[in-house]
């Protein structure tokens, strides 16, 4: 006879009938030799069979208009205007014909480079990140004016990154002071509510390009980078190397572009 | 989102069902699925595991939840209205209907957790597995919150319970 002993899980799953073929019989014939067993199992397999008699006709109903899938989808595209989110896109800062933002970073003494980028993205991050109320000014489903506005003042066309491969939604942005002038924020939550932040700007002199930096301050940490004169940070509380995947995928959606 | 057309909308009438059977109540079930479709058009890029029908419901289970702790914490209860009312007129014949009836009320006498084990693996034929993930509990607590389950209603069905309880009971009371 067989080996391993008939077990009360054995006897749910003869009644569900999800068992091995070979278990199934070895049930069937410990079944046999135990009446009172077999008694029981077969009450619970009637009343499997019962319950589902009972619900089958509520499969069976048609849908009310309220559960109309297409539409739902209809109506969500037509809210969200996904052209914003499946063209792959970072801030689209057009290169060349707009010198002003150069020569204007040789004025001040301020910091510049990479370390003020740094820097900008994390007290960006620290004030906004935890704020329940408004932590975005123009909200994810405002998009199209988000763009609009952004790009008005950064005096460039601006996409915005998509972080949906990474587990992040947009929740919106809103633009930033800084030392060298307006940046554009876009802020992401996960399922978990952990909240990272991009932050980007045209560079001033100093590290037009730079490779991505890893940096840290207090709990958030970041990475940072500049391509041909457009600098970048993310900014979230997520360990780094949690973190990098997302900044590489902000780095790469910005230069297929 | 052609996609998620395809693979979801066949699922609808399933998630109709199971949502009944937790809410006992089709207006309520209708817009727990509804905040469900919502939630799972808006959410289908981030969806990661292949498996759409335990993604469905276990969204659908998680909002089911929020519901039932709204609903404890307001301190009133979730309407039990006649699940089965209206629901039987087509081809079930009157005795069908009793039965039937019958076992939906002793259905919902169970404790919540044990009743979405045993409609998510009975009645819409999730793997143990794939149950254990939509309710976010080990395996093993499936398999025994369902041996109960079982237990209970069949002893519900059997008219022993209540017969035995209510024995118990009036000796301690006398």
């Amino acid at each position: 006879m067989n080996n391993r002993p008939i077990t009360e899980d054995d006897l749910h799953a003869y009644v569900d009938d999800v068992l091995e073929p070979e278990r199934r019989a070895e049930v069937g014939s410990y079944l046999a030799d135990h009446p009172d067993v077999a008694k029981r199992v077969a009450g619970l397999a009637d009343q499997r069979e019962l319950l589902r008699a009972a619900l089958a006709p509520i499969a069976d109903e048609p849908l009310p208009p309220e559960l109309n899938l297409s539409r739902m989808i209809e109506g969500r595209r037509r809210r969200s205007h996904p052209a914003w989110w499946t063209i792959a896109a970072m801030l689209l800062l057009s290169v060349g014909g707009f010198g002003g933002w150069v020569a204007r970073g040789s004025l001040g003494m301020s910091p510049s480079g990479l370390a003020a980028l740094a820097q900008e993205a994390t007290y960006s991050y620290n004030v906004y990140a935890p704020d329940r109320t408004r932590p975005v000014e123009v909200r994810a489903s405002d998009t199209a004016q988000l763009v609009q506005w952004i790009s008005g003042r950064l005096n460039r066309p601006v996409n915005v990154p998509d972080l949906a491969n990474s587990g992040y939604r947009l929740m919106g942005g809103r633009l930033v002071a800084t030392q060298h002038g307006p940046a554009a924020m876009f802020m992401y939550d996960d399922d978990h509510g952990s909240r990272v932040v991009v932050l980007t700007r045209p560079m001033s002199n100093a590290d037009q390009n730079a490779p991505m930096t890893a940096h840290a301050d207090g709990g958030a940490t970041g990475f940072a980078w500049a391509d041909n004169g457009i600098g970048y940070s993310v900014v979230g509380e997520a360990p780094a190397e949690s973190l990098r995947p997302v900044a590489n995928e902000v780095r790469r959606q910005a230069r297929a572009i | 989102m052609k996609d998620m057309l395809a693979q979801v909308e066949p699922l609808i009438p399933a998630l109709r069902r199971y949502a009944r059977a937790l809410m006992r109540n089709r207006a309520n079930a209708d817009d727990l699925v509804q905040d469900c479709l919502e939630r799972a058009v808006s959410r289908w890029h981030q969806r990661r595991d292949g498996n759409v029908r335990s993604w469905l419901f276990a969204i659908l289970h998680n909002l089911a939840t929020d519901r039932f702790r709204q609903a404890s914490s307001r301190g009133r209860h979730v309407s039990i209205e006649e699940a089965g009312e209206g629901e039987f007129q087509g081809g079930a014949v009157q005795e069908h209907r009793l039965m039937y009836l019958d076992v939906l009320d002793k259905l919902a006498k169970l404790p919540e957790e044990q009743r979405a084990v045993l409609l998510l693996v009975a009645v819409e034929d999730l793997s143990y597995a794939d149950a254990a993930k939509v309710l976010n509990i080990p395996i093993g607590t499936v398999m025994s919150r369902l041996s109960r389950a079982r237990e209970r209603l069949q002893q519900e069905l059997d008219g022993v319970a209540g017969a035995q309880g209510n024995v118990v009971i009036l000796r301690r009371q006398t």
